[in-house]
């Protein structure tokens, strides 16, 4: 039952609850205007700013004619004049329905929810958690592969501190994927999550080159490879265009083959692959509404 | 035994030995030790052939419940106890470590919420050798060469 369930880590969702939350996505996705939370107040408390995500939950929100209350900076807000985040929540859920929150501090979402009267959906606690994207990519590989079982899913760029990976792995190991990862050596999967892999007999391979890989595989998932993440800037300008996609390197890859990335990109995937109906990442993000509205109405019941 | 000799006897309590000598405060930290009015005695830097050098503590007409004392196992894990009545150890007992830590551990990740707000830390044991604890809250694991008690 999702009813009056926060969702803070992915791993809140048992695999039935992801796939009724995927179902209902599509639902959404066919009748977006259904206006199911009339009269509900639904807080949005942006800690940190992150335009994309707010306007994506905004939309959904809206979309299901809720009313929103809350705020996008935290310098606006008691926060900064040192109220503690309990206290903030506290009041805030005497006000609202639901809560959705966007925090720098890690663990800030799952705190937030032991203190809440109402549920809590965490829109991304730091490095931590953001189970919403997890979500909206499972609904985004349903939709271009029409199922989840095992797809390969080659994961390309900053595997090391990528949380979006991270989660995107866990969540699909429920359905027998493989993973191959593409990464340079400094960005690598942290060896707790291969492990963790093992332990499911989840197959998995690495490698430096995407080329390697493309032609076989169904999901091409692409992160952004960062300036900042490298310790040695040489190394950083040695293998920043090994991790860019062009449109020529899809010419011998899969029909169903698909080209997702978290958005917003910044040099991972050239202009030219745009116009290639393989690329994905624009309708993906639109799939986040969908998602969220489905994720909200199933937690206020209404669903 | 002759080496308890060089902490004077008790009646009735408990004797906590085999802890490392260099977290002997801990111990008494983490049990509270300094609030009580019992009689307490302690021998540090004590030889031993496990530990090297080992501390022991003796609290006069006190018994631990199982999850009091069990909060030790993360500094001395190696700690046995004996209960004493009327002179006698009546039972020795070893500890164990939580599965569940709440609220004296610190969470190694700078960026943790209990690093931030008044929040009590909570872990579950992941690991025992080496010791790993994984936070409720950021979900990172700290390990035993991170490990902070509060
Ligand atoms: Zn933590």
């Amino acid at each position: 039952m999702i009813k009056n369930k926060s969702l803070i880590s992915i791993n809140d969702f048992s695999r039935d609850e992801i796939l009724r939350i995927i179902e209902l996505a599509a639902d959404f996705e066919a009748n977006p205007n259904q206006r199911l939370l009339e009269g509900k107040i639904i807080a949005s408390l942006f800690f940190e700013p992150s335009t994309r995500t707010r306007l994506s939950f905004e939309t959904a929100m809206n979309r299901l004619g809720a009313r929103i209350i809350g705020f996008s900076d935290v310098n606006a807000t008691s926060t900064t004049k040192g109220e503690t985040l309990k206290d903030t929540i506290k009041m805030v859920s005497n006000y609202a329905d639901l809560i959705v929150m966007r925090h720098p501090l890690e663990g800030a979402a799952r705190y937030a929810s032991e203190q809440a009267s109402v549920p809590v959906i965490n829109a991304g606690d730091g490095a931590n958690q953001h189970p919403t994207q997890t979500l909206l990519d499972m609904f985004s590989i349903m939709k271009t592969q029409g199922h989840l079982e095992n797809i390969k899913i080659a994961m390309v760029g900053d595997l090391k501190y990528g949380r979006t990976v991270h989660s995107l792995l866990m969540a699909m190991s429920q359905f027998n994927p493989t993973f191959h990862f593409v990464a340079p050596d400094e960005l690598k999967m942290p060896e707790e999550y291969k492990s963790f892999l093992r332990e499911k007999n989840v197959s998995f391979t690495e490698h430096r080159d995407m080329n390697d890989i493309l032609p076989e595989v169904d999901i091409l998932y692409m992160t952004r490879v960062q300036k900042e993440r490298f310790s040695d800037l040489i190394e950083y300008e040695k293998v920043k265009n090994t991790y860019v996609l062009r449109n020529a390197m899809l010419d011998n890859t899969k029909d169903n083959l698909r080209v997702l990335h978290p958005l917003p990109r910044v040099g991972e995937i050239d202009p030219d692959v745009d116009a290639n109906p393989k690329a994905y990442y624009f309708k993906q993000a639109e799939n986040g509404v969908y998602t969220r509205m489905a994720i909200i109405a199933s937690i206020l019941g209404v669903k | 035994m002759e080496k308890e000799l060089k902490v004077s006897a008790i009646k009735d309590g408990t004797v906590i030995d085999h802890i490392p000598a260099q977290n002997l405060f801990k111990v008494i930290s983490l049990l509270g030790l300094e609030n009580i009015p019992n009689q307490i005695t302690f021998g540090t830097n004590l030889e031993s052939h496990k530990l090297g050098r080992k501390s022991i503590i003796k609290v006069a007409d006190k018994f631990f419940a199982d999850d009091e004392i069990n909060k030790i196992a993360l500094v001395a894990p190696e700690a046995k106890l004996n209960i004493i009545r009327n002179y006698e150890v009546v039972e020795k007992r070893v500890v164990e470590v939580p599965n569940e830590i709440i609220g004296y551990v610190r969470c190694f990740n700078p960026k943790c919420v209990t690093n931030h707000q008044p929040v009590p830390t909570r872990f579950y044991l992941v690991g025992k050798h080496p010791l790993a604890l994984r936070c409720h809250y950021c979900e990172k694991v700290t390990t035993e060469e991170h490990l902070v008690i509060l």
